[in-house]
């Protein structure tokens, strides 16, 4: 039985630097960039998609659905879904103004309450799944009706309205708040106008400030999130049980992995990653309302997908995920400055969708080697 | 017998009304491999789950060392030295090599606040333990999907090993693989036999336990039907024993007096 000691096995192909590229997650990711911005680069060059606003416009949109791209991609590698993304949003968002400006606590005891309520849903979700071993497209499906339907039943009873304003107000100098509020370093702003690189406002009350006043918030807390997630789940051993526990759960359990608890951690993770969003997106519009967030849940799987994650589980990445998130901006705002009929932005994600999924499945056959 | 590792003694099990161990005794010494060779629904399986912790047994004695232990786990019987390996459940394909060797037990080095995996260690010790166990692997990072069915069950069995394992039970590692992946398999028990460790090879296969094996026993409708030594027995017997259509009086003769 020493035949099986030879130093290398001939019968294995070298495999060539393309082929390990194409195994990459976050390949599809990459290219799909590079051609959104190749394409609107063509078609919008000229519009204004490109200067500093145009920029800060399209950057906003791709970091909203980051933040929840980061959670949903992670508990997809856990391999679970949930649903219920876009009714936590509308419902944390309704908390904050319930608790904040209704009730009148203050705003950063009302965010602290929010998160706690909302992750405290999501290891609830985490649990139902974990316990009776059902799909949790059904169990976030349940929840996503029943988080709606208070989200809006509360402040109607309540209130007698579903739209709730007075928060930037109620909000003014409380410290959590202004984590979710800020523009941070408009010094630099104020100095790239002064040297022409950015243009100033020419009349009303800002005349000759930046027509960008500094970098908002929502872009810090996506990329943040964007490298935490990506930290932990390449490099931690939390990171490896998150594979572990989406690849195969059983073998997974037979070396000592707690799966169950990685699970749960997930659901908790997409609940706090949807709240975070609401918490920016009332700050920024000081309002909030319960049909805000409507559709995320699907615009967040999208991006995953897009940016290389098998919907089975085991295998995606948070980087990926965050440039799905940022052709998905790119191409929604685009369409915009090219001018061309909003509408096709839904043709253009079906197909996106379709195609990731095709080439996502190529992948995995390469990877695993079936036939 | 201070080398005994594991004994089990007179072992029963019952699922409800079902009895799917009646007294089964069974022990491993330190650098023996005891195959356990029985027709399907023999009492393999309940008897290998049982010694692993995931079964309790619903009489009988597990001593371990000489000690009496009562698993409430895999996680207990894995710490105190026994590892499984399970057949089709031993790998996750679509990770790498390395993150399934260290699964459950990454090293770990500090980077400012942060606890990240060492994968230089963990790579480099993958690679050495590979190695060792007869397989050059083209790199750490290749998904275990891209390895072969005899290759995946070698990652498990060198895992197993590096971790400190005193007993290895070896679930039908072979059933499903082709006749070189097998040779390689078998090899890689009689390794890990040398190294001292005590083997416990699962099969219904006679070819491969005569292959590797020191002593046979053989399971026939939950009960043990004897144990003999390597060289007391053919494969012919074994095979007939297997399919249980003699009776124990014709059987104590060709195992040597040892029923």
């Amino acid at each position: 039985m020493s035949v099986i000691d030879g130093a290398t096995d001939e019968r294995i192909k070298k495999t060539g630097g393309l082929r390990r590229w194409l195994i990459r997650p976050e390949l599809g990711g990459i290219v799909g960039t590079i051609a959104v911005f190749v394409f609107f680069g063509i078609l919008a060059g000229d519009s204004g998609m490109f200067n500093a606003q145009g920029i800060l416009n399209w950057s906003q949109i791709s970091a909203q659905f980051m933040i929840i791209a980061v959670g949903a991609c992670m508990l997809m590698v856990a391999g679970e879904f949930d649903l219920s993304v876009g009714s936590m949003i509308g419902f944390a968002g309704i908390s904050i103004a319930m608790f904040g400006v209704v009730w009148g606590l203050p705003m950063w005891v009302a965010i602290l309450i929010t998160f706690a309520i909302c992750m405290g849903v999501g290891a609830i979700n985490g649990l139902i799944v974990v316990r009776t071993g059902l799909p949790s497209f059904i169990v976030t499906l349940a929840f996503l009706f029943i988080l709606r339907g208070f989200t809006i039943f509360i402040p109607q009873t309540v209130e007698n309205r579903t739209i709730i304003g007075g928060i930037a107000e109620a909000a003014q100098g409380d410290w959590l708040a202004a984590v979710f509020s800020t523009d941070l370093a408009g010094w630099l702003f104020v100095w790239l106008a002064d040297i022409g690189l950015i243009d100033t406002f020419s009349r009303g009350s800002r005349a000759g400030e930046p027509v960008i006043s500094g970098i908002p918030m929502l872009l810090v807390w996506a990329v943040a999130m964007v490298i935490a997630g990506h930290v932990v789940l390449t490099r931690t051993r939390f990171g490896n049980w998150i594979f572990a526990a989406g690849g195969d759960a059983q073998a997974a359990r037979y070396v000592g992995v707690p799966v169950d608890r990685v699970k749960i951690i997930m659901f908790m993770t997409t609940a706090f990653c949807a709240t975070v969003f609401a918490c920016l997106q009332v700050f920024e519009f000081g309002s909030a309302a319960a049909d805000r967030g409507v559709l995320k849940e699907f615009e967040a799987i999208i991006a995953v997908v897009i940016g290389g994650a098998l919907l089975t589980g085991g295998y995606g990445s948070v980087m990926g995920a965050a440039l799905g998130a940022l052709i998905f901006g790119v191409v929604q705002q685009g369409l915009f400055f090219a001018d061309v009929e909003s509408s096709l932005f839904r043709v253009f994600l079906g197909l996106i969708l379709l195609f990731a999924v095709i080439l996502n499945t190529y992948i995995r056959r390469i990877i695993t080697g079936e036939r | 017998m201070s080398d005994v590792l594991v004994h089990m003694e007179n072992i029963t099990k019952h699922f409800g009304p079902v009895i799917a161990l009646n007294g089964v005794s069974f022990d491993v010494k330190a650098g023996e491999c005891h195959c356990l060779l029985g027709d399907n629904g023999a009492g393999k399986s309940t008897f290998i789950k049982t010694m692993s912790g995931v079964h309790k047994p619903t009489s009988g004695e597990i001593l371990f060392e000489g000690q009496r232990m009562s698993f409430g786990s895999p996680r207990d019987a894995m710490e105190a030295g026994i590892a499984t390996v399970y057949q089709d459940l031993a790998m996750i394909p679509l990770m790498s090599v390395t993150r399934n060797f260290w699964m459950g037990r990454e090293p770990r080095r500090r980077v400012g606040p942060l606890k990240v995996i060492d994968f230089d260690l963990a790579n480099r010790t993958t690679m050495d333990e590979m190695a060792r166990m007869g397989i050059n692997l083209r790199s750490p990072d290749q998904a275990v999907g891209t390895l072969s069915g005899g290759e995946r069950q070698t990652v498990a069995i060198a895992r197993a090993v590096y971790f400190g394992a005193k007993v290895l039970i070896l679930d039908e590692p072979t059933s499903a693989l082709g006749v070189r992946q097998t040779a390689n398999v078998l090899a890689t028990v009689d390794r890990v036999r040398k190294s001292g460790i005590g083997v416990v090879f699962i099969t219904h296969n006679v070819r491969h336990a005569m292959a590797v094996g020191d002593r046979f026993t053989v399971l026939n409708r939950g009960q043990t039907l004897g144990t003999a030594d390597r060289g007391h027995i053919t494969a012919e017997d074994l095979q007939d024993l297997m399919a249980g259509g003699q009776e124990m009086a014709a059987l104590e003769g060709s195992l040597g007096g040892t029923v």
